[in-house]
């Protein structure tokens, strides 16, 4: 819009660079850099001058040291001997499983409420409208530590599993043991050996990594089956079969492959005066989990409510009016749209469910917080770098996340001209 | 039609029967509502084995609730005594409520907390409902500073002084009004920095030395409970919105710099969880400020959990701003509107509106977050509930400090809720 307007060609006043719209940004933002450069400048005269003064440097060299502290929670090998670096990823693992197992809760959690709350039937949506107020609007953090209260105040000790006259009793087929030192879990063993793939910094079992590979193909190769049989029926009208094919293809080579290497479940049982064998889940890992997803469950039914409701009646009506099934309608006109409004939000629940991992602290749950941010700097006296590898770490999982949501908001978005 | 003969003709009406028992009151209430299918019925009776189960587990415990004893096993003597089984031990709350509400503040000051508080409702009036006297607003601008006075104490004359600034860069504006807006704006932005920075600290002890008027002084670490909730959340609160309309138009701004800095801002600060940055100011605070500078605790996390809202904030604020359409923009240009007069008059008032909800839930978010201030050692209600069962007298209690400390989060942030229903209906000027 360079147009010549016809006004006469003033020459450059230094005057201009206030009054006249277009030199004005430049001045500002000269003048917003010089302060902000400054600003800059001055704290970090003001750190160097303070590390001097407490003789300590800036550097990364300590997080190959030995760490010297035990991490009770270890998804990778760790011992006390091995590095802080080793102890920062052991403790980012466990954020990320943690964060995993809350955003699974909240969502399932909140999808149910979210739709029982839109439900006819009074009492039940009367539930859901208190449990989604009640946990709303209480800090998460008080539901962290009542979970946790009750994880240890209100759970049987192990010896009360003991004897005839046992007071607490396993439950789901005497395969889970809720006790008030956490809770105990079968656990999947093999027969057979297949040893580690050596990737340097972890060691996961080639089991592992085959069965993840088998997974991964197979979802793969079932939506190739599916995207062929698209293509069928747009070409001839006629839907081939698929469904014991799907089955077939998502299930038939991770299941050989599981009989193949001698799949059993190793079940806990009490010993001595604890429990052994299976997954033992730390009391902290299950106040977490319970804290979070049940607390953030809360928020995504309010978003999975408000997806629903933006969807016009219009649209049902629409779709009955053109012979659909109610479970077609729902599958084919609702969802789409309502999901094109949940999704965003939720996404952002889950970055909040990842941030709130950092309350570990409050129960004693080893995260990245408590590790890399905490004993570590404890023992090494390095704030600094400490904090700032710790919120970089938590940025970087932040803006992969958001990056997600983004992809994610383009690809729905509506196609408009 | 006349010679035909009928057997039969009605000539009356019927009598009216009473509806059948299945059509009427409760029993249709029940079937149109709680069991109009198998899965309603289903899920009918889960819920009123839920409720069920849940009355007969809490309601005795709540039934026999003991409220006045000194410690934990004196309650449970009584309770024994009783011979009801269990009960609830509010006597905690009881005894220790004080401590709850105002940490360790002294107990002959308590009244200072309270007043303000009282004073705070009546600044909040006017800001809250339309139907209060406007004039009331000049008490809301000078309580901030008479809530530090009563909260701190101290001399009188460091809040005036403060306040002073305020004015002084109000009179500067206006007297160098004829000067053009550029200088004036400069002048309200200079002169109170340069009073604050020379002016003010000499005069406060010149005239705190002519006129000692004054409360006593009560330390920051003194305060605790849901004081230090109150202060912080309250602080927060008031100024996290102004600072996040400056975000959001910050990154609305034309100019990459700005637009820049402002998006490094607010990404940054939504990336991290608010405990690092709470970390950050009570760690790291002392490496960036020059060596020797002390700072209030409370100050610092304040400082933090405000940057921390606005940053939300200013992305609520967005939302609002992008969901203007283009043509409001458009229309104020064509009134010959500047920037800052288009913003004020047009473009503001609706984006606040439309982004009310989203706005009260960052304060919602924020009033909650300030539980997490117990990580540094404040004692905020959290922290006191673990300090209270680390005392003999109260070792092992849980639910009743639980369930109190829900109960007045609850009541804050659920009447926030309410309040933003009754914002949003009162502001709704589209026809429905």
């Amino acid at each position: 819009m360079s147009m010549d307007t016809g006004a006469p060609k003033q020459p450059f006043r230094l005057s201009m660079l206030l009054y006249d719209t277009r030199y004005r940004s430049y001045t500002i933002q000269i003048v917003a850099l010089m302060l902000l450069m400054l600003g800059a400048a001055w704290l970090i005269d003001n750190t160097i001058t303070n590390l001097a003064a407490l003789g300590k440097d800036f550097n990364f060299a300590y997080l190959s040291n030995p760490a010297g502290y035990d991490i009770n929670q270890r998804p990778i090998e760790y011992n006390s001997q091995m590095t802080h670096g080793r102890a920062a990823l052991v403790g980012l693992l466990n954020t990320l499983i943690l964060a995993v197992m809350a955003c699974v809760l909240a969502t399932v959690l909140g999808v149910i409420a979210g739709v029982l709350r839109l439900s006819n039937n009074w009492i039940v949506a009367r539930l859901m409208t208190v449990y989604v107020e009640v946990f709303r609007n209480i800090p998460t953090l008080l539901w962290i530590l009542v979970f946790g209260a009750i994880m240890t105040e209100a759970m049987p000790a192990p010896n009360a599993f003991r004897g005839a006259d046992a007071t607490a009793s396993m439950i789901m087929f005497d395969s889970v043991a809720v006790t008030n030192r956490g809770v105990y879990i079968p656990e999947p063993l093999f027969t057979r050996d297949l040893g580690n793939l050596d990737l340097g910094v972890v060691k996961p079992s080639w089991i592992a990594v085959i069965f993840l590979a088998l997974v991964i193909g197979s979802v793969y190769a079932n939506a190739r089956l599916l995207r062929h049989a698209t293509a069928v029926q747009n070409a001839t009208g006629l839907r081939p079969v698929t469904w014991w094919k799907s089955i077939l293809i998502l299930f038939g080579p991770a299941v050989a492959f599981l009989l193949a290497m001698g799949f059993h479940l190793g079940y806990p049982e009490l010993r001595g005066f604890n429990f052994a064998g299976g997954i033992h889940l730390r009391n902290s890992l299950i106040a977490m989990w319970l804290g979070l997803g049940i607390y953030t469950g809360a928020f995504v039914a309010e978003n999975v409510r408000a997806g629903i409701l933006a969807i016009s009646k219009g649209q049902t009506e629409a779709s009955f009016a053109l012979g659909m099934q109610p479970g077609l309608t729902m599958r084919l006109v609702v969802l789409p749209q309502a999901l094109r409004v949940i999704v965003p939000p939720l996404i952002s629940q889950y970055l909040n469910i990842t941030k709130n991992t950092s309350l570990g602290l409050a129960v004693g749950y080893m995260d990245l917080r408590s590790t890399l941010g905490g004993i570590s700097i404890n023992q090494t006296g390095r704030e600094l770098e400490g904090m700032l590898l710790m919120m970089l770490i938590y940025l970087a999982i932040s803006l992969t996340i958001s990056g997600v949501m983004n992809i994610y908001n383009n690809r729905i978005k509506l196609r408009e001209r | 039609m006349a010679d035909h003969s009928l057997a039969y003709v009605r000539r009356e009406m019927l009598e009216q029967q009473v509806p059948p028992v299945s059509q009427i009151g409760a029993l249709r209430w029940m079937r149109e509502n709680l069991f109009s299918s198998v899965l309603n019925t289903v899920l009918t009776i889960l819920s009123i084995a839920a409720v069920w189960w849940m009355v007969v587990e809490i309601g005795p415990w709540l039934m026999n609730s003991v409220w006045n004893a000194r410690s934990l096993s004196e309650c449970r003597a009584i309770l024994a005594e009783a011979g009801n089984g269990k009960g609830a031990c509010w006597a905690v709350i009881n005894d220790r409520l004080h401590q709850l509400t105002f940490g360790f503040y002294p107990p002959q000051h308590y009244w200072r907390p309270i007043l303000a508080l009282i004073l705070m409702f009546v600044a909040l009036a006017p800001v809250l409902f339309p139907w209060v006297p406007r004039k009331l607003l000049a008490f809301s601008a000078i309580y901030p500073f008479l809530a530090y006075f009563l909260l701190w104490g101290g001399t009188i004359w460091l809040p005036v002084m403060a306040a002073m600034g305020f004015v002084a860069g109000y009179v500067a504006m206006v007297a160098l009004r004829p000067l053009g807006a550029l200088v004036s704006g400069i002048a309200l932005f200079v002169v109170p920095l340069l009073w604050w920075l020379f002016l003010a600290p000499p005069l406060t002890g010149f005239l705190n030395a002519a006129a000692p008027i004054g409360i006593e002084f009560v330390r920051s670490d003194r305060f605790g409970g849901f004081l230090i909730s109150l202060v912080i959340g309250v602080t927060g609160i008031a100024l996290s919105l102004p600072i996040g309309v400056a975000l959001a138009l910050g990154r609305q701004s034309s100019m990459p710099l700005i637009k820049s800095v402002a998006v490094v801002f607010i990404e940054f600060i939504r990336g991290v969880p608010l405990i690092t940055l709470l970390f950050t100011a009570s760690l790291l605070l002392n490496y960036f400020l020059p060596p020797g500078t002390t700072f209030d605790l409370i100050l610092r996390v304040i400082i933090m959990v405000t940057l921390f809202a606005s940053a939300y904030m200013a992305e609520v604020i967005r939302g609002g701003l992008a969901a203007l359409p283009k043509g409001q923009y458009e229309a104020a240009d064509a009134l010959g509107l500047d920037y800052w007069k288009a913003q004020r008059l047009i473009i503001m008032p609706q984006a606040l509106k439309i982004s009310i909800p989203g706005i009260v839930n960052t304060f919602i978010g924020l009033f909650k977050d300030t539980t997490l201030v117990v990580f540094i050692g404040l004692l905020d209600p959290v922290g006191l509930s673990n300090a209270i069962r680390a005392s003999s007298d109260w070792q092992g209690i849980y639910w009743e400090l639980f369930i109190f400390i829900g109960a007045v989060f609850f009541i804050f942030c659920f009447g926030m809720s309410r309040y933003s229903m009754y914002l949003e209906r009162r502001l709704r000027t589209d026809h429905r």
